[in-house]
């Protein structure tokens, strides 16, 4: 590359750090361990006022009183806590020259995602030519929120700029004592997203960690904040189809969500993280802690996933319905193949009254794979007219994977209303052959299946992820038949 | 010729249920196979749709002058085969206008032909289901999920007109029809039929091939074409039904 071409992109790097999407961070990594004295390092490298040290603090020591939980269907070797390093410099992944430098099975993926040749650029890490169409979207972007006032940023500059935010709602959702993970990503999470949309304002594009370019290295710990106030609406996408590799192999994030009255969040996740191989090996495991709370009147919040990659996925996205008439909703696609072990489902918490919850979830195991849906609804005794639909359906293929699931109720009030409906199907040789005689080939007539299986979920996606999202569970069937 | 089958033996789970199959089809011809109970007539079909389950042993089947046991399935029908199932079975989740899509986009692609999009699609479906006087709702709805029986049949027929096959494989499409339904669907495939395609209609009813009149009748029993003829051959069945042909085949191995 020549040296203008370097500067040209410093400068554009320099840019994005004035819109504040890049965090200053240019220290080396911390040792591996974890300790009082790890935290306070790593609170300081990021600036961090003393609040933030002393939650973290804080939320170490209630760590240490925990254990593990070991109650998800799931099955991994004990995880050595001091065996990692929990903050490294956001590293500058290898520059390549061209896409043939890159992986040719990941290249491949990418075209059968129809990811675009720039776009794959950029994702595998290849210099891109001065001005990546990225970098200008998100700055006009960025311009476009800051005029309504919403704030969109990382969460270590948050925490810097934003304190009096952070103090009120950081933790209010998911506290540090929540559960194990979220304790230990409380203590060490080393970046993530802050979402704050002001009293009456409609975000008028969802918003995307996609914009938020080089905060690629947020971590095995994220973290993730979004507030509605008032009357506010936003949709947030995270994640991406491509395949997402990393070397670390725990990923415990938190994400918490705040509606206010009337206010209305849509959360919507793909998921591809690295599955490990046919075997499983080298996999990530994604513990995760996904919460929101419907604080005000009227309010709603929607999650949307698909899940399809890691080794073990252990997510439960939940909705606490605190207002009267609040709405929580929870759509779910998880696909698991090979060797692949998902414990995934939602917790739905009504605590106001008129609150009404759906939860629509699809499983889909292939190979020697395990998939549980686990999902509560609970309804205290104040919560009058409460209601709730569950539809939780599993599809199998093939009879070497597993399908199980797991519905907890806790109903304390005599008038509400609960629905569930539970089915488990099996592509049957006969369907396929039926769609083979028209003309379809068996990977086709599978995925056409599939996609009719998950278009109530498909539907709550915002249409281009829709599109990529059909792309990515043919891409994790490949294979999984004949 | 359209369709040549020789000689052809074919066996499901070691038992062997075609045991010498030779049939001649060529094109713009109507042939009706009649045939009692489990004789395998289904199987016939199923085996030239490229079902796995269905072992060939011995033969051949010539199809356009291409070896049609050497092409998988989905090829098949690319070629212009096309079987309406005896019983065809339910997709939840898939409508019938995103596999009549998916189908017919698969097949002018293999046959070079540009795909349609979606308007040109549409026009073309709603010309179709007037054509066996299908309605929307139907056409709409998860393929064959909650059908009736008689609606299933005439789905059947309804992907047949919108495939446009070059050799439609009719098994038993005329049972469980109404009155009404029976003769909506027959007019649908006389319809169909031209000098550019062949028609072999499964049936255990005379009632049909007064609608879709054939050129050649022929019965199976016990896994044989045991005796062909025309149109007069099916009345024939009707009236004496098949014990004057079980008595001699029984008796006396028919080649
Ligand atoms: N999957 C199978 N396993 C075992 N036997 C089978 C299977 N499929 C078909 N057969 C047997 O093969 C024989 C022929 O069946 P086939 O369905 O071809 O008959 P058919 O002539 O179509 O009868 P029908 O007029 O009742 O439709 C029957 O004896 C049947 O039981
Ligand atoms: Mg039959």
């Amino acid at each position: 590359m020549s040296v203008t071409e370097t500067s040209k992109i410093e400068e554009l790097a320099n840019k994005e750090y004035k819109y504040g999407f890049v965090t200053d961070i240019e220290t080396e990594s911390l040792p591996k361990g974890l300790n009082e004295e790890i935290i306070s390092q790593l609170s300081a490298i990021k600036k961090e006022p003393p609040f933030m040290l002393e939650w973290r603090l804080k939320a170490y020591k209630h760590w240490l009183t925990m254990k593990e939980p070991h109650w998800p269907n799931v099955k991994y070797d004990p995880i050595n806590y001091q065996d990692i390093s929990y903050y490294s410099a956001p590293k500058k992944k290898p520059q390549l020259n061209s896409l043939d430098e890159v992986d040719p099975e990941l290249v491949r993926t990418f075209e059968k995602l129809g990811i675009s040749l720039e776009e794959q650029k950029r994702l595998s890490g290849v210099a891109v030519d001065a001005v990546f169409d990225s970098v200008s979207v998100a700055t006009t972007f960025k311009e476009k929120l800051s005029e309504l006032g919403i704030i969109f940023c990382s969460m270590s500059e948050a925490i810097r700029n934003h304190p009096d935010l952070i103090q009120k709602y950081l933790g209010s959702v998911v506290p540090y004592t929540d559960n194990f993970f979220a304790s230990l990503n409380s203590a060490v999470f080393s970046d993530g997203s802050f979402v704050y949309v002001p009293k009456g304002v409609r975000c008028p594009m969802e918003l995307s960690t996609y914009f938020r370019i080089n905060a690629a290295n947020t971590g095995q710990f994220e973290r993730t904040l979004i507030v509605a106030d008032e009357g506010a609406y936003v949709s947030y996408l995270e994640g991406c189809t491509a395949p997402m590799r990393d070397e670390n192999q725990l990923h415990a994030a938190v994400v918490e969500l705040v509606a206010l009255d009337n206010a209305e969040i849509k959360y919507s996740t793909i998921q591809n993280w690295y599955a490990g191989d046919k075997e499983g090996k080298g996999g990530i495991y994604n513990f995760v802690t996904k919460r929101g709370a419907c604080r005000g009147v009227n309010s709603k919040i929607s999650w949307t996933q698909v899940e399809t990659g890691s080794a073990i996925t252990w997510k439960y996205p939940s909705c606490i319905l605190q207002g009267d008439n609040s709405i929580g909703e929870f759509y779910s696609v998880a696909l698991t193949n090979h060797r692949q072990q998902a414990d995934t489902g939602t917790k739905m918490i009504h605590l106001g009254k008129n609150t009404r919850s759906t939860i629509i979830s699809k499983g889909i195991s292939a190979g020697f794979s395990n998939n549980s849906y686990r999902g509560l609804v609970k309804i205290v005794k104040k919560a009058d007219n409460a209601r709730n639909f569950s539809q939780c359906d599993s599809l199998l293929l093939g009879d070497k994977c597993g399908a199980h699931t797991f519905p907890y109720l806790e109903i304390n009030n005599p008038s509400a209303q609960i629905e569930h409906e539970a089915t488990t199907s099996k592509i049957g040789e006969d369907q396929i052959f039926y769609l083979n005689s028209r003309g379809i080939a068996t990977e086709d007539a599978i995925n056409l299946i599939v996609n009719g299986y998950c278009k109530e979920v498909f539907k709550e996606l915002p249409m281009e992820f829709a599109v990529e999202a059909t792309k990515l569970l043919s891409v994790s069937l490949e294979g999984s038949v004949g | 010729m359209l369709l040549e089958i020789k000689n052809l033996h074919a066996n499901i789970e070691g038992k062997e249920i075609l045991k010498g199959i030779n049939l001649k089809v060529n094109i713009g011809e109507v042939h009706a196979i009649m045939g009692p109970n489990g004789s395998g007539k289904s199987t016939l079909a199923q085996v030239l749709a490229g079902r796995e389950e269905y072992e060939v042993t011995k033969g051949e089947i010539i199809y356009n002058e291409k070896n049609l046991l050497e092409l998988s399935p989905e090829d098949r029908a690319r070629e212009g085969v096309f079987l309406a199932f005896q019983y065809p079975v339910e997709i939840p989740g898939v409508s019938n206008t995103n596999l009549l899509k998916t189908a017919l986009n698969e097949i002018r692609k293999y046959q070079g032909q540009p795909e349609l999009d979606a308007m040109e699609f549409l026009s073309l479906i709603k010309s179709k289901m007037k054509l066996v006087e299908l309605d929307q709702t139907l056409v709409s709805r998860s393929v064959n999920e909650g059908f009736s029986g008689g609606e299933k049949k005439r789905n059947e027929i309804f992907q047949m007109a919108v495939l446009e096959p070059k050799l439609a494989v009719l098994d038993e499409t005329d049972s469980g029809l109404d009155i009404d339904a029976l003769r909506i669907v027959a007019n649908g495939v006389n319809k169909l039929k031209s000098e550019k395609n062949a028609i072999v209609v499964v049936t255990h009813y005379q009632r049909l091939l007064n609608y879709i009149v054939p050129d050649f009748v022929h019965v199976l029993y016990k896994g044989k074409i045991v005796r062909s003829g025309d149109k007069s051959l099916a009345l024939e069945l009707e009236e004496k039904g098949y014990d004057w042909i079980k008595a001699p085949s029984d008796s006396v191995e028919v080649a």
